[in-house]
């Protein structure tokens, strides 16, 4: 039954159709804030052929799990995902929903929330519900100041980053109920094929280990060492604004608000300064060692671990040990 | 063929600049910027960009820069219109503060805007802006104008009354396109602002500029933001560093990994 205290989360799934980490970690969210709210926790699955992966979702702690299953929702496009989506939820005024700050979710969030008429927080890094209302913290000013917001309307619709919740552990399933997609009959958008880039290296978010290089590695020659050692430890490599901008690396390893927001174990900084809208895509990284010949320089107030001196002639040595100890 | 495209330029503090230059006040929930310059968004210089490159590429093209907020500095749009605009349009009203107007209230406020300016194909803008990072206002202005929209595009095209993006994906891009009269949020990656000649920002003084105030507008803010600010507080984001100290850089290399296996952190 409609509730104003429900939360719903809607789903991404992967290419081999299980939900994502991310969905997973929403999952864990979502029951925390339903619990907070006295309300229950609900699924939305947009897609095509997902009767296993609404099964394996369905472990995840929701009431119930709605399966919006249609061929035309294949593939994400907005014309198509928008309409289906407001009709769902027409009707249902639920307290919050919430999506993946994603590729898909940081277009499809907003576009949502203006059609339901829903208060709108995008990219947040934290949730809760505190005096009988959703509570979203997000970081403005490049990361200089977080704000936490609530919105005036009854439902608020927010996109959330990697990490804010965590996956539940799997249990007993839960109810899953295919609901009709209203699929438009006409639509403006249309899509026209994807091209992906080969990557042999290991995807920025995921990596363990990320060593990053900024204006001072000079070139493309440099961040060939960057990648030696980024290799030593299976992890990637990722870059400031200036190298991407010079076209010394590619604009998809950059680092930072304008880039990708990365938080792996180990996150070394090598000739990077630490600009603000840098430091908002590595803040949350658990150790921070920085080599910086600039002693003055920002990086090293947000580091553990830090070397004053050329990276030229830091790096090979310490390459060098890294080596030898991973190999003993 | 004829187009207009209207590109929106937000004025944001330089996102380049040192974090000390934020300073957060948690009583006023505002954030006082010091010393560093007010820029145009640098993805709406990416929008206006792309703009300039369809006036190279598709015929003849007009531009008009819109920019609405509270305190706009006259050069730094000067500078914008000097790179390739035709026009432009200036709403500076304190009720338009920025700070004060969440995504919902500022796209409405950009939707009185177009309305008057009238006649458009295609509206430019930045993916987000760099203060806030959101990314919604582009998407609001669309569902108010009932026009289609395509987001973080790396490349866009115009043919045949249509717009073709390139939009970036994590691991690439895929193709879309939409009927005009469309919006399209665009990304880096479709290059920087051409820098403007001394003498094409003395000619851009002589542009057509449009300012307007709240009172010039069919649109009334108050209760329009659908968000408020809760709280506000700089993050605690610095750490205690251990610096290495060694004879020369390359002992202080291997002291660096010596001491990340004491510690146990690789």
């Amino acid at each position: 039954m409609p509730d104003q205290n429900d939360i719903y989360i809607i789903a991404e799934l992967s290419e081999e159709k299980h939900p994502t980490p991310l969905t997973l970690e929403l999952m864990g969210l979502g029951k925390e804030l339903a619990a907070g709210m006295g309300g229950d926790l609900h699924a939305v699955m947009p897609g095509e052929g997902m009767e296993a992966a609404a099964v394996e979702l369905s472990r995840y702690g929701a009431s119930g799990i709605f399966v919006l299953d249609h061929p035309a929702l294949c593939d994400y496009n907005p014309d198509i995902y928008l309409p289906v989506l407001e009709g769902f939820f027409t009707d249902r005024s639920p307290r919050a929903i919430i999506i993946s700050h994603t590729s898909i979710g940081a277009d499809l969030g907003p576009r949502l929330a203006f059609a339901l008429g829903a208060g709108l927080v995008t990219d947040c890094v934290g949730a809760r519900a505190e005096a009988g209302e959703i509570r979203l913290v997000r970081p403005v000013y490049g990361g200089n100041a977080l704000a936490t917001l609530r919105a005036t309307t009854d439902t608020v619709l927010a996109t959330l980053r990697a990490r804010v919740g965590s996956a539940p552990s799997p249990s007993g399933e839960s109810e899953v109920t295919l609901v009709e997609a209203a699929v438009p009959a006409e639509i403006r958008i249309g899509l026209r094929g994807r091209e992906r880039a080969v990557s042999a290296e290991c995807p920025l978010e995921e990596a363990a280990v990320v060593v990053t290089g900024g204006r001072g590695i000079g070139g493309a020659d440099g961040f060939e060492q960057l990648r030696e050692l980024a290799r030593l430890f299976g992890g990637a490599v990722g870059a400031s604004r200036p190298p991407v901008d010079s076209g010394w690396a590619p604009t998809t390893c950059q680092v930072g608000i304008t880039g990708k927001v990365v938080a792996p174990d180990i996150y070394i900084a090598v000739a990077i300064s630490g600009s603000s809208q840098h430091l908002s895509g590595m803040s949350d990284s658990g150790k921070v060692v920085a080599i910086n010949k600039d002693p003055e320089a920002y990086i090293f107030s947000v580091s553990d671990y830090g070397v004053v001196g050329d990276w030229r002639q830091v790096l090979p040595s310490f390459t060098a040990r890294c080596r030898d100890i991973l190999n003993e | 063929m004829t187009l207009h495209i209207v590109v929106l330029a937000k004025q944001v503090p330089d996102p380049e600049g040192p974090p000390t230059s934020f300073e957060v006040d948690p009583e006023e929930r505002r954030v006082t910027v010091r010393g560093i310059p007010p820029v145009v968004n640098p993805f709406d210089e990416n929008a206006l960009e792309a703009a300039i490159k369809l006036k190279e590429t598709v015929g003849e093209v007009t531009i008009t820069l819109l920019s609405a907020g509270n305190g706009i500095s006259k050069a730094v749009i000067l500078k914008a219109v000097a790179a390739g605009a035709d026009a432009s349009y200036l709403v500076d009203d304190p009720a338009f503060d920025p700070a004060s107007l969440d995504s919902h209230a500022s796209a409405a406020v950009l939707a009185a805007v177009i309305e008057r300016i009238g006649d458009y194909d295609l509206i430019l803008c930045g993916r987000q802006a760099a203060d806030t990072n959101a990314g919604q206002v582009g998407l609001g202005l669309a569902h108010l104008l009932h026009i289609p929209a395509l987001t973080v595009a790396q490349s866009v095209e115009v043919a045949d009354g249509r717009a073709v993006v390139k939009k970036v994906m994590p691991d690439g891009y895929e193709k879309a396109e939409a009927p005009l009269p469309a919006l399209i949020t665009v990304s880096g990656e479709i290059g920087d602002l051409r820098y403007p000649s001394l003498a094409a920002i003395k000619a851009a003084k002589a542009l057509p500029q449009t300012v307007l105030a709240a009172s010039d507008l069919d649109v009334d803010v108050s209760g329009l933001s659908r968000v408020e600010t809760v709280a506000l507080e700089a993050p605690s984001r610095e750490r205690s560093c251990a610096l290495i100290e060694a004879d020369g850089p390359e002992e202080a290399g291997r002291m660096l990994a010596e001491r990340l296996r004491e510690d146990r952190v690789i």
